[in-house]
């Protein structure tokens, strides 16, 4: 097959696009630019923006000995990733940049630009178990559960998941180390990266005021409807968020405070004690299966952060495009913000995922 | 390979690589006063003379670099301070949009030393319009520190009429600099016609990391490198006499052929262009042809396939194993959008492919990448109507 590689320049997808040329593929890597400006772009970010990302994802294919090119994603980076960010969290939601970026970028302008291009498939260094069968990609958990990246892998669905290879699925992080060690990429020893690649201090706080505008506002308490603080912009918070409140007085029962909505239209900020998180049910749209979709009664786990532990659930509905599923009683989520990705699991099998539209104490 | 990217750098000579080999056999730094350092500054002075020759300049007006780019800052830099510091009502650098960037950085590098940027216009064919400069120098020459106009460009082939352009500044008292790195070789260059010229030696076969700036003494140029006095005290630092003699072998043998070079690239270029209207016309895509086709360079077709995107046109033709350029890549492999384009007003700037001739050029280069082309444009079409990656 023609395998086109996505390289970022980190140690992963260097040894995927590796594992795919050993594998007897067709190989040529190319390294997505995804800055406005990739010579002021800060290095320690994700492996995606700078040049000396770019320049370690060349040496990588240089080693494999496949051709090299990079794209520039920029433009369509900042409308639809950046642009989502902000969007969402103007909204009052909680945005995952990175499902989006693979969701809009990696996934679909990448892939498409690929297939038009004349290769069968794209390649990336993702931890995810990924199967061609005849009826079908069966997309599973990684084998090591500590990388497992199905999470943010469900949103290609069939069609993405038909063109898609993850080389690194059955292995563990060390075990991709010490391969890229083996075959002398250079990036072996790179640290693994978390932050978010456009906001390269981390300081996502300070990002959203720089874009977004200080637009101050009360915080109320639920219980009390008491006004216990002041904010500097709805932005800056995310439902099930503790610190960092600024309540500057303190609530008659004296608990510790947890964000349970933001309302930007009157930029109020809803805070009240850890039980009113608990959820009971969640309603996503903007579905997409990967494989066909469960039916009113079937149990599965759900999973709604990038790391967070799967909870026992049962849909309540499904259909192509939306979902429904209740949460056992004794079973309660902390913390679900609108605007996440929802991905439904089945065992170790990913089946779909979609976008948290309502979460309700109420089954 | 067929390669189609001369412009880019082209195949060392063999009679560049053999007296390169040979220079390299002496031990002795071309200042050093023992045989050794004789041995070594004779080649170095044969060198200079043969160069000088080829230019039709006296000897002293060469001045060996370590390339192109060099020689356009040493002038623009040079040449600003040494007027500015006459006189400093000599502010303005008169510069053509088409310039390269080895002129135009240098030249915005001198803003906080009180310089000002004096953009000279282009025709669609990218042609300076020597009138304009005429007109410019005759109102208010008095602030003009120079004026700098590239001999031929290195995007699109077009080519400036230097010698009047010379005559109007020297009329005026105003330094000319010319960058005739892609000139060289492919037309007659006169290495008097401007105040200083840049040169470079791998773009005419010789080794990269050498270059000449052929300086009139009028100049009076302030030195860039300074500690040591090589070169007369125009440019310290020992002297690369391996380089220097290799890229005079190239200079020559490149000069004494330009016209009948310019004869046979002219002719593998039309094949080119007629292949390509045969099979715009045979698989329906549209394209246009930028420059200036009759009086460009005759080695140099810079053509923009519409609703194409040239980076992926360029990948897919390397695929084929062609190789080709859009023109303005950087260093860092990210396309930006041409200055040169977009001074023409070139109509599609993003499908841009450049192809360019040298010396080793044949009609299998022309077959193969004519051959690679129909499907490479087909699928660019496709990749650009999905949308993703575009140049920007």
């Amino acid at each position: 097959m023609k395998v086109l590689a996505a390289v970022s320049g980190g140690v992963d997808s260097a040894v995927a696009m590796a594992r795919a040329a050993a594998a007897g593929h067709e190989v040529t890597a190319v390294h997505m630019a995804l800055s406005p400006d990739p010579a002021l772009t800060r290095d320690g970010a994700r492996g995606c923006c700078t040049i000396s990302d770019a320049h370690d994802a060349r040496r990588a294919a240089d080693r494999v000995g496949v051709p090299f090119y990079i794209w520039d994603f920029a433009e369509r980076f900042a409308e639809t990733v950046i642009e989502d960010f902000l969007d969402e969290y103007r909204s009052g939601r909680t945005p995952n940049p990175c499902v989006r970026c693979n969701e809009h970028i990696k996934f679909a302008a990448l892939l498409e630009r690929a297939l038009a291009l004349g290769f069968d498939a794209v390649a990336t260094g993702h931890y995810a178990r990924l199967e061609q069968t005849k009826s079908g990609p069966v997309l599973r958990r990684a084998a090591d559960p500590a990388k497992d990246q199905s999470y943010v892998l469900a949103v290609l669905g069939v069609e993405g998941l038909r063109r898609s290879m993850f080389p690194l699925g059955d292995s563990t992080k060390d075990e991709v180390r010490a391969e890229a060690r083996e075959r002398g990429l250079l990036v072996a020893n790179k640290p693994d990266s978390h932050d978010i690649c456009f906001i390269p201090d981390g300081d996502t706080a300070g990002f959203l005021r720089r874009r977004l505008g200080e637009q101050p506002g009360p915080i109320v308490d639920r219980d009390s409807g008491d006004v216990i603080g002041e904010h500097r912009g709805t932005h800056g918070f995310t439902v099930g968020q503790r610190k960092g409140l600024g309540i500057t007085t303190a609530p008659p029962d004296g608990r510790p405070r947890y964000v349970l909505s933001v309302e930007p239209a009157s930029r109020t900020v809803v805070v009240g004690d850890r039980g009113g998180l608990a959820v009971s049910a969640i309603g996503c749209g903007d579905a997409v299966w990967c494989a066909a979709p469960p039916a009113a009664g079937d149990r599965v786990m759900v999973q709604i952060r990038a790391h967070g532990r799967p909870i026992e659930a049962v849909v309540t509905g499904a259909s192509a495009d939306s979902f429904r599923v209740s949460l056992p009683g004794a079973v309660s989520l902390s913390g679900v913000a609108r605007g996440q990705s929802c991905v439904l699991y089945d065992g170790d099998k990913v089946l779909g995922q979609g976008t948290i539209e309502e979460a309700s104490a109420t089954g | 390979m067929p390669y189609l990217d001369h412009a880019a750098t082209t195949a060392m000579r063999p009679v560049a690589r053999d007296t390169w080999l040979a220079a390299a056999e002496v031990c002795g730094n071309a200042s050093s006063v023992h045989q050794g350092g004789r041995a070594a500054r004779r080649i170095l002075e044969d060198a200079r003379e043969q160069v000088a020759a080829d230019l039709a300049v006296p000897a002293p007006w060469v001045v060996f670099t370590s390339g192109g780019t060099e020689a356009d800052n040493q002038a623009v830099v040079g040449t600003y301070f040494a007027r500015h510091d006459e006189d400093p009502r000599r502010r303005r650098i008169l510069v053509s949009r088409m310039e390269h960037k080895a002129v135009l950085e240098p030249a915005q590098h001198l803003e906080p030393a009180d310089a000002e940027l004096g953009w000279l216009d282009v025709d669609r064919a990218g042609r300076v319009d020597p009138g304009q400069v005429a007109e410019i120098l005759a109102r208010d020459g008095d602030d003009v520190a120079l004026v700098a106009v590239m001999w031929a460009n290195n995007e699109v082939g077009t080519v400036q009429p230097i010698a009047e352009l010379a005559a109007i500044c020297r009329t005026a008292g105003v330094p000319l600099h010319t960058d005739a790195v892609q000139a060289l070789g492919n037309i007659a260059v006169d290495g008097a016609a401007a105040t200083t010229t840049a040169l470079s030696a791998h773009k005419v076969g010789g080794p990269t990391g050498v270059g000449v700036l052929v300086v009139d003494p009028v100049a009076a140029l302030r030195p860039l490198l300074r500690g040591g006095g090589q070169e007369s005290g125009a440019r310290a630092g020992t002297a690369n006499v391996a380089g220097a003699a290799a890229a005079a072998a190239a200079i020559h043998e490149a000069v004494t052929a330009t016209a009948e070079h310019a004869v046979r690239v002219r002719a593998l270029r039309d094949q080119l262009l007629s292949g390509i209207a045969d099979s715009a016309a045979a698989e329906g895509f549209e394209y246009v042809v930028n420059g200036d086709d009759e009086g460009g360079l005759p080695g140099l077709a810079s053509v923009s396939f519409v609703d194409c995107d040239g980076d992926a046109l360029m990948m897919l033709m390397d695929g084929a194993g062609v190789a080709v350029s859009t023109g303005s890549a950087c260093s860092v492999g990210i396309p930006k959008p041409s200055h040169v384009l977009a001074a023409m007003g070139a109509p599609h700037p993003a499908g841009t492919l450049r192809f360019s001739l040298g010396w080793n050029s044949t009609a299998d280069d022309i077959a193969a990448a004519l051959a690679a082309l129909p499907r490479a444009v087909e699928r660019a079409r496709r990749a650009s109507a999905v949308g993703g990656g575009r140049s920007r």
